[in-house]
C-alpha cells in the first residue's frame, strides 16, 4: 500500500517521536513536579522557558538550535570535538528538535496531575521512613501517573507532527531527517506526488486518532487502578 | 523523654513554647488555630523551627545553634493525621506495611497480624482506602503508624472527622494501643473529654504556647 519512500518516512517518524518522548519523560516529569510543588527563585523564568516553544514560530527554536548545536555552534562544536556526536542534519538532531517543541505539552498535564495529588500524602510517607525521593516514587508519581501518561502521548503526537523546527535545524534529507510531515511537504511539491501526499496525510490523521484514543484509554485505566473511578469525589 | 524549646513564625502566627514531656500518653488541648498541629509538625520534622532545640531520649533532633536537624524520615516519629492520609492507590495491607517495610527488621516491634487483631481490621486488608468508612480509615491509619514501630506516636485530632458514635467506638482502640504498646503518645485534640480519657497528663495550649 505504501511505497518504500513512504515506509521510510513512517519508520523514521516513529523512531524520532519515540526517542524524543523518552528523552522528555524524565525531564518533563521532574519539571512538572518542581513547578507544581516548589516555590523557588527563577520559577517564572523556568515556566517561561518551558512554554516558549509553544508560542514561538517553530522555525525560531529550530534556528536557535542550529546556532547553538550546529557544527559551528558553540555546543555543537564541542560535542563533535569531544564525543564525535553530530546533531545538525542527522536524525539525532531531529530528535532534539522534536523534544524541544513537544516538551511543554508533556510538562503541562504532568504539572496539573501533581497539583491534584495531596502534598500531605508525601509528608505522611516521610513520617513513615520514606526519603523525599522514595516518597516521590512510591506515592506522588503513581498517583500522578494518569497525567504523566496523557502528557507522554501528547508529547509523542506533537513529535510526530514536528515540522518547522526540524526543517530549520536538520533539513529535509530522505532517510535521515525526512519525517512524515516533511515527506508530505516534499510530495506536494513533486509532479505526481499527490497520491503519496494524500496517503501520508491520511496516515497522519489515523495515527493522531489512535494516539488520542490510547491516551484516553490509558488514563481511564490508570484512574480505575488508582481507585479514582470507584469514588469520583475525593474524600477529605 | 522529649524536651523542647521552639520558636516558629509564619506571617502573623507565632509559636514559642517549651515543655518536658514524659513517657505514657500526654494530651495537648486547645482551640483551633492555637498551634497544636504546627507543634506536632515541628516534632515530626515536617516543619523547621526558626530557633530552638529538641531532644528526644538523649538524642538531639533539632538544634539551631549547632545546625542539627534530623529529617522526618530518620526520626521514627509517626504522625496520625486528622483525615488519615491513607495512600489511595495502595490496598489497606500495603498501607499498613508502608512504614513497616522501611523500618530495620531488628527495630520492628509488631507484626501485621498482631496490629490487625488489635484494631480489628483483619478483614479489610484487601480493600482500597476509598472503600473504607471513616472509622475504619482512622483505625488503618493508626495501624500503619504502629507498624512503623515509632519511638513516639503523634496523634493530630485523629477523631475530629468522626461523629460522636464513631468516636466512642475508636477511643477504646486508642486506649488499647496506649496500654498494650507502651509507645509514648502525644495526643492533640480540642475536645477536653477525649484527652482526659486517654492521657495521664494534659497540657493546655493557647496562642502558640503550652501552659502547664
Amino acid at each position: 500500500m505504501l511505497s518504500p519512500d513512504e515506509w521510510q518516512a513512517l519508520r523514521l517518524s516513529a523512531k524520532v517521536a519515540l526517542c524524543a518522548t523518552l528523552l522528555c519523560l524524565p525531564l518533563g516529569t521532574f519539571a512538572g513536579w518542581l513547578l507544581a510543588r516548589r516555590e523557588f527563585r527563577g520559577k517564572l523564568l523556568l515556566e517561561t522557558v518551558v512554554q516558549l516553544p509553544m508560542v514561538l514560530p517553530p522555525v525560531v527554536p529550530g534556528y536557535a538550535l542550529l546556532m547553538l548545536l550546529g557544527t559551528r555552534g558553540p555546543v555543537g562544536h564541542w560535542l563533535e570535538q569531544t564525543f564525535g556526536i553530530v546533531l545538525a542534519f542527522t536524525w539525532k538532531g531531529a530528535v532534539i528538535a522534536s523534544a524541544v517543541m513537544a516538551f511543554p505539552l508533556l510538562v503541562q498535564p504532568v504539572r496539573v496531575a501533581f497539583r491534584i495529588v495531596d502534598a500531605r500524602l508525601e509528608q505522611a510517607a516521610t513520617t513513615l521512613g520514606a526519603t523525599p525521593w522514595n516518597a516521590f516514587l512510591t506515592v506522588a508519581l503513581p498517583l500522578a501517573l494518569p497525567g504523566v501518561l496523557a502528557g507522554a502521548i501528547l508529547c509523542f503526537s506533537r513529535s510526530l507532527g514536528e515540522f518547522g523546527a526540524t526543517m530549520a535545524f536538520v533539513g529535509n534529507i530522505p532517510g535521515e531527517t525526512r519525517t512524515l510531515p516533511l515527506a508530505i511537504y516534499s510530495f506536494m511539491h513533486v509532479p505526481d506526488g499527490e497520491g503519496a501526499a494524500l496517503r501520508l496525510a491520511a496516515l497522519s490523521i489515523a495515527l493522531a486518532v489512535i494516539a488520542l484514543a490510547a491516551s484516553h484509554w490509558m488514563t481511564r485505566r490508570a484512574e480505575r487502578r488508582l481507585g479514582y473511578l470507584d469514588h469520583p469525589a475525593p474524600r477529605a | 523523654m522529649l524536651s523542647f524549646d521552639l520558636e516558629f513564625r509564619r506571617g502573623e502566627f507565632r509559636l514559642h513554647t517549651t515543655a518536658d514531656i514524659g513517657a505514657g500518653a500526654t494530651g495537648i488541648c486547645g482551640p483551633s488555630g492555637c498551634g497544636k498541629s504546627t507543634l506536632l509538625a515541628l516534632i515530626a520534622g515536617l516543619l523547621r523551627v526558626d530557633r530552638g532545640s529538641m531532644i528526644f531520649d538523649g538524642e538531639t533532633l533539632v538544634d539551631t545553634a549547632t545546625r542539627v536537624f534530623v529529617p522526618a524520615w530518620q526520626r521514627h516519629v509517626a504522625l496520625v493525621f486528622q483525615d488519615g492520609q491513607l495512600f489511595p492507590h495502595l490496598s489497606v495491607e500495603d498501607n499498613l506495611l508502608y512504614g513497616y517495610r522501611r523500618r530495620a527488621p531488628q527495630a520492628r516491634r509488631f507484626e501485621l497480624k498482631q496490629v490487625a487483631d488489635l484494631l480489628e481490621i483483619g478483614s479489610l486488608l484487601a480493600r482500597r482506602p476509598a472503600q473504607l468508612s471513616g472509622g475504619e480509615r482512622q483505625r488503618v491509619a493508626l495501624g500503619r503508624a504502629l507498624l512503623y514501630s515509632p519511638r513516639l506516636l503523634l496523634l493530630d485530632e485523629p477523631l475530629a472527622s468522626l461523629d460522636d458514635r464513631l468516636k466512642q467506638q475508636i477511643l477504646p482502640f486508642l486506649k488499647r494501643v496506649k496500654d498494650e504498646t507502651a509507645i509514648p503518645m502525644l495526643y492533640v485534640s480540642h475536645t477536653r473529654s477525649e484527652v482526659d480519657y486517654l492521657a495521664g497528663r494534659t497540657l493546655a495550649m493557647e496562642a502558640g504556647r503550652l501552659l502547664g
